[in-house]
């Protein structure tokens, strides 16, 4: 019985060393393993053992079927995984082959300044608002302290409907309408389409997009402005971003600035973007003109405010390196897809 | 506005600066220097040399040797210059010396040009005598300087010096960029000005003395003002015995660097001073004022009046005009009349400062056509108190340069001059405007520097402002010369304090937001178009005439006929946007459009017109009608937007293709409309493919939109799906089966999807297969046959109803 199973155990394990198929080893198995095995039937003669060895016996015959399981199991991994990999080497791909792309479209590169923009604003609580783009001589001229026959009318070269209306060349009219609404304080940005009659060139277009920002409330300050702009700058241009006000003249701010901004290209130190100068002007803004307040029924002595007008186009020029304002109307996919 | 750096430093002596210290300075002070030119940047080791001898050279007819005295020594010079003589004194670079340009007055090179010793036709020359084009200049600021030839100094010039300071060169030229509010900066005096306050150096301006010739002017000329509204100030004065002759050199330079030609003494004069005090003069022959008499009244309609420079203007009755006696002799502020311009044979003079409307001016002269320096400098606005300044500053010179006998008196009808504005203010409120601390020391001084005298008033200040500062009304303005002063760097950073607030977008943006990342999301790229459009473009869409959609608001004054409608339709700009993109040879090309259109409520506009922002969508190449469906679905979808959207076939759109288009239509409103675009339109826009568009109105979307959601749980009995093939007559769109399903399929309806869709063999002539698949559930048990059966049953009735029969 013992010498039985020493027998079938080693012929077991020799038929298991020299199988190199795993259907071939599902046979060898059930030959050994099955019911009508070989294991199988030597239990069947476990009768004709003696009684007090039967124990013995039965534990030892557990142990080869427990051993000859365990090979066959071995074995049987071992063929998979190498059929497995025999499979895998063959559907070996040529990983720079193209990619498929989902063919997502693209946005505008106006369109990504502006909401660049807007995020910045909308971080440090502004509202965003939109106002006509056809607008009332009074709201794009008199309220903002531009009176009828006013040069300053002559130099932003109006297109005009009637005496009435016209097409507004900025959007620092969206300011009064929102504090015409006498809902203070008011801290609000409004961008938009405005339009002045220039011949369109590589840097003109007669269509082109701001975005006015307004703040009022008590107590607010020139040196409110500077910070409020310095932290637009450093979000828009990057950390090291530095900024200079020059003085300048808008009919609706007192006092009035223009701010460079430090010449993201060369960092400050002069170069062909910025004409040697270091420094980039990027937007106009002031104090809010206590006559404009007063035309929109606000106390200039008990409120101020300041307020900036952003070129769009000028933003998305300068950061994109575009050099030439027609493309922005073209609508070239090649250019588009880019952005 | 141009101004050399001497004129500046004629009335701030102590001024010492580099041209780039004052570049900063002035514009950091808020009087923008754009750019400057020095115009000795190229030249060096220049002399002024007398030419002792001439010889002619022994192998050239065309060159002559010179011994030149050049002071400490004589050296010889080959030239090929033909006017110069012995005696001639002439400026002479010397070896290793540097010129600005060729003798060609070409374009200068950057650098200049070195001269060094060399030899002509093998005779030594130690050098090189200058042309003005030479030194970097021309004639037309050096009008004695011989056209083609050396230059020759005055015969008082010293030899041996420097020829650059004889010409006046050693001066940098700076060009500003004066704000419309500061009118009085328009002058050198005005620039002077803050100079002096920038540098905190002390303005002199000129001293201004009239001798006079002891008789009165009253006695040569009388002046009446008809329309005072348009002129405030008209003072007049005589010179008498002209002795006309070129202006001093130093005159000479300073106007040509302000890009003005020297004319002759006279003309000189009055330029200088319409420089120097911002207030532009007129000069008319006396001889020719008939009665000696000036009157100043609007024309009549329909005038013609000859112009100095023999263009005859017509005029209209609210042009201003300068008459005498009996006729028109000057349009006023504008340009004077040939009739009385100063010629050579001028004796008697009368010389005319005024101060004329601004608005009127500037109308005027754009109604004229005709801009001149005059009619820059009255536009603006002038001081009606700078106007008998300046003419008396200009008779001073006349005496000075002996140019005439100045008659005594000024003849001043002058219209009640307004009392000088006052501003009472508190430094602490310029503090509070600026976020500053500063003491009332710092604002005081900052105003003496300015010349703004300022009274204590308690503790309060009274300013009483000159008159040519009418940009200081009120204390915000005095902040900001504080500001400017002080210095904008200087005043801090901060952020403002106060109640906070929230930042957010409107709900129509969010709408709009969503739009534009589903459509990028569905690969359309976003464009931009221009607002305006030519009128013809209803042609090109085929837009019948009588169509209300062409009733567009006009602009007045347009870029051309091309640009001069506002759109009522986004059609044009999308359409002409992918023509670009095909006629490139752009493949696939998907764009979206969003933006505004401009429906007026009547015309004449006498409303705010219907701003509609339109969500465009264009393309062609890959895809179809149903893929522009698709993506309007994608979109409604995300907005909220999803059950009973229905498609009519029916929307009558001109521009797009009959059998394949259809208006979007929820809530019984047409939110849009897609299809193909017209062959024929796609021919007017050179488009050689199929193309597809949708519009859609956002004005009806927004309202509709809701971006709220509610979970409704996840299915956990199975569902049950039935299959039905149908066989349908051709007419019948399946929008019209689907709707009967969504009506008939009860509670337990689920979803339904057409699967196949067929037409052609085996299906009869008319008619086409299409099969469904309808899913039914119910969330809290799980279904029967019979439940199914029995919602089956509804719909297979309701086929039908229809005439549609299931297929065998």
């Amino acid at each position: 019985m013992k010498e039985k199973l020493e027998q079938i155990r080693k012929d077991a394990l020799s038929q298991v060393q020299e199988c190199a198929d795993v259907d071939k080893l599902g046979e060898i198995r059930v030959n050994f393993l099955g019911k009508k095995g070989q294991l199988t039937s030597i239990l069947k003669s476990m009768k004709d053992v003696s009684p007090e060895d039967r124990p013995k016996v039965g534990q030892l015959v557990n142990e080869t079927r427990a051993e000859i399981e365990r090979v066959f199991d071995e074995a049987q991994l071992k063929l998979q995984r190498a059929l497995r990999e025999a499979q895998m080497k063959k559907e070996v791909i040529d990983v720079t082959l193209p990619a498929k792309k989902h063919a997502i479209g693209h946005k505008h590169p106006n369109a990504i300044a502006q909401s660049e923009v807007e995020n910045i604003f909308i971080g440090m609580g502004y509202e965003v608002v939109e106002g006509p783009e056809i607008e009332t001589d009074y709201y794009n001229f008199e309220a903002l302290n531009i009176p009828a026959d006013h040069p300053a009318k002559d130099e932003q070269d109006t297109f005009y409907i009637n005496d009435k209306f016209l097409l507004r060349t900025q959007t620092s009219g969206t300011q009064v309408h929102v504090m015409e609404k006498g809902k203070l304080p008011i801290r609000m940005i409004a961008p938009g389409r405005v339009f002045r009659s220039d011949e369109v060139d590589a840097t003109h277009s007669p269509s082109f997009h701001q975005i006015e920002g307004l703040v009022i409330d008590k107590h607010i300050t020139f040196a409110d402005l500077k910070g409020t702009l310095w932290e637009f700058a450093k979000e828009l241009f990057g950390q090291d971003t530095k900024v200079r006000f020059r003085p300048h003249h808008f009919n609706f701010t007192e006092p009035s600035a223009e701010m460079d901004v430090s010449c993201f290209k060369c960092g400050g130190s002069g170069c062909r973007f910025c004409k040697g100068t270091g420094w980039i002007e990027i937007l106009g803004c002031g104090m809010v003109h206590p006559n404009v307040l007063r035309m929109s029924k606000i106390d200039p002595e008990q409120y101020s405010g300041f307020a900036f007008g952003i070129g769009l186009e000028r933003i998305a020029l300068l950061k994109y390196e575009i050099d030439d304002m027609r493309l922005l109307y073209e609508n070239d996919a090649r250019f588009l897809k880019q952005f | 506005m141009n101004t050399a750096l001497s004129w500046i430093k004629a009335y701030v002596p102590d001024l010492d600066c580099t041209p780039q210290e004052y570049l900063d300075a002035m514009t950091m002070t808020g009087t923008k220097v754009e750019t400057y030119e020095c115009l000795d940047k190229n030249l060096r080791n220049i002399v002024v040399g007398e030419i002792m001898s001439i010889a002619p050279h022994p192998d050239a007819d065309k060159l002559i040797i010179c011994q030149v005295d050049i002071g400490v020594k004589t050296i010889q010079i080959v030239t090929g210059a033909n006017n110069v003589h012995e005696g001639d004194k002439v400026p002479v670079v010397l070896d290793g010396g540097k010129v600005a340009g060729g003798h060609d007055g070409g374009p200068l090179p950057e650098d200049g040009i070195e001269i060094h010793n060399g030899k002509l036709r093998n005779v030594d020359s130690f050098g090189m005598m200058c042309s003005i084009e030479e030194l970097g200049s021309d004639r037309n600021f050096y009008p004695e300087a011989p056209e083609n030839g050396i230059y020759i100094f005055p015969e008082d010039t010293k030899v041996g010096s420097d020829a650059i300071e004889a010409l006046g060169l050693h001066d940098t030229v700076f060009e500003y960029e004066i704000t419309s509010n500061r009118v009085d900066c328009y002058s050198v005096l005005g620039i002077a000005r803050e100079a002096a306050a920038t540098f905190g150096k002390k303005f002199i301006p000129p001293v201004v003395n009239v001798k006079g010739n002891g008789e009165r002017v009253t006695d040569y000329v009388s002046v009446e003002v008809k329309d005072p509204d348009l002129c405030t100030r008209y003072c007049a004065r005589v010179v008498k015995n002209i002795k006309l002759a070129p202006s001093p050199q130093w005159m000479q330079r300073r106007l040509a660097a302000s890009g003005i030609r020297p004319i002759n003494n006279i003309v000189d004069i009055t330029n200088y001073v319409m420089e120097e005090y911002g207030q532009p003069m007129h000069a008319f022959d006396l001889d020719t004022v008939a009665d000696h008499k000036i009157v100043v009244k609007r024309a009549e309609d329909g005038d013609k009046f000859v112009t100095l420079d023999g263009q005859e203007r017509i005029l209209d009755k609210d042009m201003l005009m300068i008459c005498d006696g009996v006729k028109q002799i000057g349009i006023a502020g504008i340009m004077g009349g040939e009739n009385s311009m100063i010629t050579d044979n001028v004796s008697t003079m009368l010389f005319e400062a005024a101060c004329f409307n601004g608005a009127n001016i500037r109308k005027s002269a754009k109604r004229l056509g005709l801009r001149t320096d005059a009619s820059g400098k009255f536009e603006k606005g002038l001081d009606p108190r700078n106007a008998y300044d300046a003419i008396n500053r200009a008779c001073a010179l006349i005496e000075e340069l002996g140019c005439g006998d100045v008659v005594d008196g000024v003849v001043d009808i002058c219209e009640p001059l307004a009392d000088l504005r006052t501003i009472d203010f508190a430094t602490s409120r310029i503090n509070d405007l600026l976020g500053t601390d500063l003491e009332d020391k710092v604002m005081l001084d900052i105003f003496a520097s300015l010349e703004l005298p300022v009274e204590k008033n308690g503790d309060r200040y009274t300013m009483t402002v000159p008159s040519y500062r009418q940009d200081l009304e009120g204390v915000a303005d005095l902040a900001e010369e504080v500001a400017r002063f002080y210095g904008y760097d200087k005043i801090g950073s901060t952020l403002p304090s106060g109640e906070a607030t929230t930042g957010k977008i409107s709900f129509k943006r969010r709408v709009e937001d969503k739009a534009r990342e589903i459509a990028e999301y569905c690969g359309f790229s976003q464009g931009m178009c221009y607002s305006f459009e030519s009128p013809k473009v209803y042609d090109k869409l085929l837009i019948p005439a009588d169509d209300p959609v062409r009733n567009a608001i006009t602009i007045s004054n347009p870029l051309g006929e091309d640009f001069s409608i506002m759109r009522t339709v986004p059609l044009n700009g999308m359409l002409t946007s992918l023509s670009t993109n095909y006629n490139r040879r752009n493949k696939d090309v998907k764009l979206y459009e969003m933006a505004n259109i401009y429906i007026p409520k009547s015309l004449p506009l006498t409303e705010s017109p219907d701003e509609r922002m339109q969500f465009t969508l264009g393309f062609y190449g890959d895809g179809d009608f149903f893929t522009m469906k698709g993506v309007i679905e994608e979109f409604l979808d995300s907005i909220g937007i999803k059950d009973g959207i229905m498609y009519d076939g029916k929307a009558g759109r001109p521009y797009l293709h009959p059998g394949r288009q259809a208006n979007i239509i929820y809530d019984g409103v047409i939110l849009g409309y897609l299809g193909e675009v017209h062959p024929e339109v796609a021919d007017n826009y050179e488009i050689g493919t199929k193309t597809y568009i949708a519009v859609l109105d956002m004005p009806n979307i927004v309202p509709r939109a809701t971006f709220d959601r509610k979970y409704t749980g996840v299915a956990r009995f199975p569902g049950v799906t039935r299959d039905i093939s149908m066989v349908v007559p051709k007419e019948i769109p399946v929008g019209d089966i689907e709707a009967m399903i969504r009506q008939r399929g009860g509670k337990l309806l689920e979803t339904y999807s057409l699967f196949d869709i067929y037409e052609g063999e085996q299906i009869k002539e008319g008619f086409k297969s299409v099969a469904y698949s309808i899913t039914f559930r119910a969330s809290d048990r799980t279904l029967t046959d019979d439940d199914v059966n029995a919602a089956m049953k509804k719909i297979l009735n309701g086929l039908d109803g229809m005439g549609i029969e299931l297929r065998q």
